[in-house]
């Protein structure tokens, strides 16, 4: 049972790992599409067990050794030959033959998956008694997976990572050798020592980023070199200076600006995004170049502000506070480590910013930190925080975002003193996008506010390639509004919008075919804004809290159109992370079919005299198993609104998820007696529901409490719940081993698809539903299988 | 000119991979076509089509890749850089509005295909790289193929090529996070200069920065592509 776990540990953790390490070699969405693939694995162990099931009665141990070594070297090994692979995901649809090459990579990430689901499931066939505590065991095992990789990682880098996982590997084989008593015992100590030896040094490997991210591409410049690289779960952050061709990264930056750039050092996050550390030594005037991007138009319209910099990052937009005399500048960052970097590392060359006086650095989230703030503030800027390559191929519209949403827009208007402003910049779009959910967004924000006239209170330009939206929380005056114009007329920035502003003053400097954003602004604040987003080819509908996806732009509607022109430079039009997503669930759906159902249906044999039984085992096991990742899934965006940071709430959620169902499989052998498992599908469903109508309000008020004591109340909460939902696959499995035991590799291999296919599932409905309706379709799913299982 | 380069080693009139080049140039007519209602145009400049016609982009991509030289794609140049989609580069040629005297610069030499381009439309060009390895790779290439009239260099593009400014027209095709205020500077007036903004393999949109006679500049984001956000009656 102890290897059981290990094995399911290392394989939860390997798939955690994955995901960080393709999203530093590769990027993030096509990291998401192969691991899913990947998970695969466990349907297919399934269909391979059943299809085997004869052959391996009677070399249970040797299988499973032989499994758990083959995960523990397949872990490494297949890493190492998948990053060999020339896959360019940038070139998928240029190149026919990179979707071959990703095929290739998922193959291979499949193998140790595969393996590791064959253990779990050979111990399923070999202990038919022991049901409960095989998958008990196995929750437990990966909960505490989950936990662990994360707190590894805060300690070693991903690549070594690695190694621990394939070190677990071995050790669970060495462990069930030992666990079942088998002689000789000296296999034990080759195992422990293999184990020992992937974990030396000798044994490590360096990544291979790709040569088309932002860091592989800042080092081939001249006498460019790595000066730090530091890695924890929220990112590889690698610091490059670049003595001969300096780093000059102000985004937006005005043609007619003044005054030079200061040195600056990249800093790249997960080999991509870059930001910069600005040398600073105190001098405010050779800040001058500060002014002259679209971010500064607030402190033209304010005096001595008290600012607010969610993202602060590297500091540019604190040092653009300083510039403009602020009064204070609390600066929110969620990376430790960039903080680290700031104040530490390389305080010699940023003259330590965050520990100036008049500046004050939080390590948090920014929502978390504005949510539990009782300040109000004259500024609060939101900075621009995702890079411009990744934003304008789309890659973010898969990435929840909770500082974007109508509900987030509140609580800054919330938390602004009278008079005060929140403004937001963001990379432009051609045709716009980011800037009018932006804009349509405050204006909902407003209206929900009290406002009558919401067009009184906002403004919008933009630069060459950045867009800025003030929303002021009374109306612009109309020295503010001269102060605006000067300020562009100066800087040769377009008016989008202000209050009275005529068409002719729109689209001068940076012309578009169209005024664009003066016609889109006018439309959203005219009487049908409604129809003009319905109309308009990209989604700008305001995101929500429960549908947190402001990244996503594309239409189904204007699908058509831009595949038609994606060869004649429409390419760009395509959003990415959501196309991926799609092709991702069509061809988990088709990998089930073809490893799961068609196997199982040549296989069909004539063993039931129960009619229909098999069709009842499948809806059962796909219906659980697709109601579980819902809840799970759901309910880790939920609270990543409580816990206010997205790591804490996954690793908690997960790991709290996963043990706590791991209790409800131990224990459901007893209850099942006393309990039918349609009144655990009701406490499920109604559990559920509580949560989804109870939970806003409870987080709202316990928003104050300190980090570990929401941890506390979240895992709590979390119990009862997650309790239930580890009863119904281990009571169905004993079902199914007492009327056609042959059946039990089918029904975890079903789960197994079932979980695959859900997970993407469950990210795309919420992109169009909601999370709310994935928790609704989850309560319904555990209905149904309750009432199949009578 | 035109003439005259075609006698020199430059010329491949007859090379394997003329018809292949003529089907591009057909298929770049045809996708300008598709596309003029946004670019203001329905043909490009006669001269442009015909030196796209012309120079080799099998040359100027890895040999392994020589079979894909002709398809209307970016292709990977090693380094992490690109050869441009040609349809992009006679688009952003065409733009530029070039004649014979013309003295141009260009930012991101990369394989040296478009200051190849380039130099069989204008008297002199001149090419700053970033990557040292591309920069002597291209030089020689250029000098090999008989582009006599383009001068390469490795080198901060930030600050332009002063020695040789002003210019009529500057192309930057290396991605930065804002436009250069010294090549503002050594732009002569009606000059024009083009910066392709987007991600690897994907250009979003072109723009166009146009310098006045009295020195103010205006930008044209030129999609490059017919696409018009808005339907219905707003």
């Amino acid at each position: 049972m102890i290897s059981i776990a290990l094995i399911s540990a290392a394989a939860l953790a390997y798939e955690i790992l994955l995901m960080r390490l393709f999203s530093i070699i590769q990027w993030h969405h096509f990291a998401y599409m192969m691991i899913s693939l990947a998970l695969l694995g466990y349907g297919a162990s399934g269909t391979f067990l059943a299809v085997s099931r004869r052959w391996l009665e009677g070399r249970f141990l040797t299988a499973y050794l032989v499994n758990a070594v083959l995960f523990g070297i397949g872990a490494m090994v297949c890493f190492m030959l998948a990053q060999a692979v020339p896959f360019n995901a940038l070139e998928v649809l240029w190149d026919p033959r990179q979707p071959l090459w990703l095929m290739l990579i998922f193959l291979l990430l499949f193998i140790p998956f595969f393996c590791a689901a064959n253990c779990i499931c050979l111990a399923f066939s070999h202990y038919p008694g022991q049901l409960h505590r095989v998958y008990s065991f196995d929750l437990f095992g990966a909960g505490i997976g989950a936990a662990a990789i994360i707190g590894l990682l805060f300690i070693v880098s991903p690549s070594t990572a690695v190694q621990a996982v394939a070190a677990l590997g071995l050790l669970a084989a060495a462990v069930a050798w030992g666990e079942v008593g088998a002689r000789p015992r000296w296999p034990v100590l080759v195992l422990m020592l293999a184990a020992v030896t992937v974990l030396l040094p000798w044994a490590g490997f360096s990544l291979k980023v790709s040569e088309f991210k932002g860091l592989s591409q800042s080092l081939r410049v001249l006498n460019a070199e790595q000066i730090d690289q530091r890695s924890s779960p929220l990112g590889q952050l690698t610091t490059v200076k670049s003595p001969s061709i300096p780093f000059r990264h102000t985004p937006g930056l005005s043609l007619n600006t003044r005054g030079p750039i200061p040195t600056q050092l990249g800093l790249f996050t997960d080999a991509d995004s870059l930001s910069v550390l600005t040398r600073f030594d105190g001098e405010l005037e050779k800040l001058t170049y500060l002014d002259y991007l679209s971010s500064a138009l607030p402190y033209h319209l304010l005096q001595q502000p008290r600012v607010l910099v969610l993202g602060a990052g590297g500091g540019a937009d604190v040092l653009q506070a300083l510039y403009h005399r602020s009064s204070h500048v609390d600066a929110v960052e969620l990376n430790p480590q960039v903080v680290e970097l700031v104040n530490r590392k390389f305080a010699d060359f940023t003259g330590a910013l965050y520990e100036l006086p008049g500046v004050t650095v939080y390590n948090s989230e920014a929502r978390g930190y504005v949510s539990a703030s009782n300040y109000r503030y004259d500024l609060i800027q939101v900075a621009l925080l995702d890079s411009f390559s990744a934003s304008s191929a789309g890659l973010y519209s898969l990435s929840e975002n909770y500082l974007y949403t109508l509900e987030a827009f509140s609580e800054y208007l919330q938390h602004l003193q009278p008079g005060g402003i929140l403004s937001i910049t963001r990379w432009t779009k051609t045709p716009p996008r980011d800037g009018l959910k932006i804009f349509a967004t405050a204006i909902e924000a407003l209206q929900q506010n009290g406002t009558v006239e919401p067009g009184r209170q906002l403004a919008m330009i933009r630069s060459w390639n950045t867009s800025t939206l003030l929303v002021k929380n009374e109306p612009f005056s109309r020295d503010a509004i001269n102060s605006l114009i000067t300020f562009c007329a100066d800087r040769w920035f377009d008016l989008v919008f202000y209050p009275g502003m005529t068409a002719t003053e729109a689209n001068r400097y940076n012309q578009l075919q169209e005024p664009w954003y003066f016609e889109a602004a006018s439309q959203l604040l005219g009487p049908a804004p409604a129809a003009f987003m319905d109309d308009y080819k990209f989604n700008i509908l305001p995101a929500t809290d429960d549908q947190p996806y402001f990244s996503h732009f594309l239409k189904w509607r204007t699908l058509p159109e831009l595949l038609a022109l994606r060869n004649r430079g429409g390419m760009p039009l395509l959003e990415w992370g959501y196309l991926i997503l799609v092709a991702t669930l069509v061809t988990a759906l088709l990998a089930s079919i073809l490893l799961v159902l068609l196997p199982l249906w040549l296989h069909r044999g004539a063993e039931t005299r129960v009619r229909g039984l098999r069709w009842r085992i499948i809806l059962y096991f796909a219906a659980i198993g697709t109601a579980f990742m819902f809840i799970e899934i759901a309910f880790i965006q939920k609270f990543i609104l409580f816990l206010h940071h997205p790591l804490y709430a996954i690793s908690v959620v997960l790991c709290a998820f996963l043990v706590f169902a791991g209790l409800g499989s131990l224990l459901s052998a007893r209850w099942h007696k006393h309990v039918s498992l349609l009144k655990v599908t009701l406490g499920i469903g109604l559990l559920s529901v509580l949560y989804v109508l109870l939970l806003p309000g409870l987080f709202n008020g316990l928003v104050q409490l300190p980090g570990a004591f929401k941890i506390l109340v979240s895992a709590l909460l979390i119990a009862p719940l997650a309790f239930l939902m580890g009863m119904p696959f281990p009571v169905g499995l004993g079902a199914v081993s007492n009327k056609l035991p042959s059946w039990i590799p089918w029904a975890w291999g079903i789960n197994g698809c079932a979980s695959v296919v859900s997970a993407i599932l469950a990210t795309l409905l919420a992109i169009h539903l909601g999370f709310v309706v994935v928790v609704i379709m989850a309560i319904i799913l555990y209905l149904a299988a309750a009432l199949v299982f009578q | 000119m035109l003439g005259l380069a075609v006698a020199g080693t430059w010329a491949e009139a007859a090379d394997d991979f003329q018809a292949l080049r003529a089907r591009l140039v057909e298929q770049i007519s045809q996708d300008v076509m598709d596309t003029r209602g946004y670019i203001g145009k329905s043909t490009l400049d006669e001269r442009v089509m015909r030196v796209m016609g012309l120079v080799g982009r099998h040359r100027f991509v890895p040999a392994q890749l020589q079979f894909q030289a002709y398809e209307n794609r970016p292709l990977p140049i090693g380094y992490g850089q690109t050869i441009s989609q040609p349809y992009i580069v006679a688009l952003m040629t065409d733009l530029l509005e070039l004649e014979a005297g013309d003295v141009v610069l260009e930012i991101g030499t990369g394989s040296g295909y478009q200051a190849a381009i380039l130099s069989r439309l204008v008297s002199q060009v001149y090419s700053i790289e970033i990557i040292p390895e591309l920069a002597e790779s291209a030089s020689k290439r250029l000098q090999r193929l008989g582009f006599d009239n383009v001068e390469v260099k490795n080198a901060d593009g930030y600050f332009g090529w002063q020695e040789h400014a002003p210019f009529d027209a500057i192309i930057v095709t290396a991605a930065a996070s804002h436009i250069p205020p010294p090549l503002v500077q050594q732009l002569k007036p009606d000059g024009v200069m083009i910066i392709p903004v987007g991600a690897v393999f994907q250009v979003q949109q072109l723009s166009l920065v146009r310098k006045t006679p009295d020195g103010e500049l205006t930008t044209r984001q030129i999609l490059p592509v017919r696409f018009v956000p808005f339907t219905g009656e707003h």
